[in-house]
């Protein structure tokens, strides 16, 4: 063992040009490898955020006409008591129907939170451009948006409207930036007995919204809250169904980049293992006198692998490295005209260690058909042909 | 007197479809502590008997005995410890590893042997190398040596191991006649020092005549022997 491992060692250090034309192949097959994976799944993790990052994954609404859900505190407790990586867990009672500003009428979704609740799930605090969060009843966040539409400010108060003729003032304490402009438009939200009371509902709510820790497994989440809520009037709905488009190009991403990474290992593979078939034809003499010697096939053959160990190691270090300075320095010099970075930086760092260990193994097991030669090599024909 | 190694009825055939049979039924032993040589025009077929006595080529047919032991239907592994343990090798050209340094080289055997070696080993193999007269260039990297000393850091790497047989083919080949001199006279003080077993190649009588014991090959058959 330890000979092998010195001889080749030795070997390795003897051809310096061949050692670093290897582990330079190595190392950028690795770099690309972390600079495309960690830029790919960077840019998976925005857009996840911005999607579906900031909305209700998982909905429960009920199916009954007047889309209500009544005793909804035990059903808050029964999800929460799920142990299926549920986070941030929301009740809303919503109404459709109209605010009145002036002689401006526009259709709107009054949005009834729990404040402490909805802010996990839609950052409302962090949206606020202007004002503060409502503290007490009868009063309203309203969007950009609709804020522009009416012209109102701070303080203001507006009429909202209910489909069945009744109106209700509220007065304004902030706006919000939800990023999306349908929802700046359309959504007034206040605490949940305003709306509640606006609309006559009594103490029950709409839906309930939560999140999950992976928001891939949004239908498994969905399933269990389902099983668990076990009533034949609730529907429970998960974003990958409800944005199955979303969905199918979030995968098809990820596909693409599990395509590039198999090829980028596959030439590194290709790449250390002719090289180091190469090196047993350079290294036959040497092998054949090591033979005569009475060194064993075993050892013989032993002396490629650790030579492709040391390659791997040696690449996948310089790799990782060279991967890392591309990353960053894609973060920071490809930027949106704000000055964010194109791609936010993500560094997953059991990815990194995963792609480097990939290559020490692959760079071993490319040596093993040089290994393999190597043991077969017969002395004789070494000694005869000089 | 004890031999160390035995030939009996041995013929080799070399290719598949054209054969060529370069020995015919040799039946040759050389006894234990002598000094030999074996000479023979190229292409005689003396080269192939001593890679079968080294167990570096197999008969095809016939029995190889070494230090008593039957070796042509070893296993590979069987054949790579006795001949690291039992045998030294001196080639014509000295098949030096170029990656490491002069005592490295001396001191591989041992390593392939017997592992890590040991201060005593050390020594031993700076005495070789002090006996073929290459303290000085013990640490230079085995290229970077002319000629004459990279043949004799060989004949130290073939003693290392304290082999009781050493094979030497054509070891002053390539040699000029002064240090061919002084290789012969090397190997013929170690015999008589250490009591090693050598059997030469030569095509040159000159040598031939140093030894005690003159094998002659013609057409992979022995033609005559001298012993004096």
């Amino acid at each position: 063992m330890a000979l092998a491992f010195k001889i080749a060692a030795r070997f390795i250090k003897s051809s310096k040009g061949q050692t670093i034309l290897i582990v330079l192949g190595i190392a950028i097959g690795v770099s690309v490898q972390v600079f495309i994976g960690t830029l790919i799944q960077g840019l998976q993790i925005s857009l996840i955020d911005k999607t579906v990052g900031s909305s209700s994954q998982i909905t429960v609404t009920s199916k009954n006409d007047d889309r209500a859900i009544d005793k909804w505190n035990g059903k808050v407790n029964d999800i929460k008591s799920l142990n299926v990586g549920i986070k941030n867990v929301s009740e809303a009672a919503d109404f459709s129907g109209f605010v009145k500003y002036n002689n401006k009428t526009s259709p709107i979704l009054l949005r009834g939170f729990i404040f402490s609740n909805a802010d996990s799930i839609y950052k409302i605090k962090d949206s606020l451009i202007q004002g503060k969060e409502p503290s007490s009843d009868n009063e309203v966040l309203v969007g950009k948006d609709l804020r522009d539409n009416l012209s109102v400010k701070l303080g203001d108060k507006i009429t909202i409207l209910t489909p069945k003729g009744k109106n209700e003032q509220v007065t304004i304490t902030g706006f919000y930036d939800l990023k999306v402009s349908s929802l700046n438009n359309s959504w007034i939200i206040t605490n949940m007995r305003t709306a509640q009371n606006i609309f006559d509902f009594g103490d029950k709510v709409t839906s309930i919204e939560m999140q999950a820790n992976d928001v891939f497994t949004a239908d498994v989440v969905a399933k269990a809250v389902a099983n668990k809520l076990d009533s034949s009037n609730l529907k429970v709905d998960n974003w990958k169904v409800t944005n199955a488009a979303t969905l199918s190009g979030l995968s098809g991403q990820s596909a693409s980049s599990y395509m590039i990474q198999v090829f980028v290992l596959l030439s590194v593979i290709l790449g250390i293992a002719s090289v180091l078939a190469i090196t047993v034809m350079q290294k036959s003499k040497q092998l054949g006198i090591l033979k005569a010697m009475g060194i064993k096939d075993r050892v013989a053959s032993l002396i490629f692998l650790f030579e492709g160990l040391i390659l791997g190691i040696f690449g996948a270090v310089f790799g990782v490295l060279l991967g890392l300075g591309l990353t960053y320095s894609f973060s920071k010099f490809a930027l949106n005209t704000d000055g964010t970075p194109l791609v936010p930086l993500y560094l997953d760092y059991k990815f990194i260690l995963l792609s480097g260990l990939i290559a020490v193994v692959s760079a071993t097991i490319a040596a093993v058909i040089p290994a393999i030669k190597s043991s077969k090599l017969d002395p004789i024909e070494v000694i005869k042909n000089g | 007197m004890a031999k160390i190694i035995e030939l009996k009825n041995i013929s080799k055939v070399y290719g598949t479809t054209i054969k060529t049979k370069v020995l015919h039924d040799i039946n040759l032993s050389f006894e234990e502590h002598s000094f030999n040589s074996i000479i023979g025009a190229s292409g005689s077929g003396k080269s192939t008997i001593l890679n079968i006595m080294g167990t570096l080529d197999r008969p095809t047919t016939g029995e190889v005995y070494i230090n008593g032991k039957r070796t042509d239907n070893m296993v590979k592994n069987e054949l790579a410890e006795l001949r690291n343990k039992t045998i030294g090798f001196i080639f014509q050209f000295h098949y030096l590893l170029p990656e490491f340094t002069v005592l490295e080289n001396v001191l591989m055997p041992y390593n392939i042997g017997y592992g890590r070696p040991t201060k005593e080993i050390i020594a031993r193999a700076e005495e070789l190398l002090n006996l073929v007269g290459l303290t000085e260039v013990k640490n230079n990297l085995s290229i970077n040596i002319s000629g004459g000393q990279q043949q004799r850091t060989a004949i130290a790497r073939a003693l290392i191991n304290n082999p009781k047989l050493v094979l030497a083919d054509e070891p002053t080949g390539n040699l000029d006649s002064k240090s061919t001199e002084n290789i012969y006279e090397l190997l013929r003080d170690i015999n008589k020092e250490f009591k090693t077993t050598f059997v030469i190649i030569t095509h040159d009588d000159r040598i031939a005549e140093k030894t005690s014991r003159i094998v002659e090959i013609e057409d992979g058959k022995i033609k005559k022997e001298v012993t004096s």
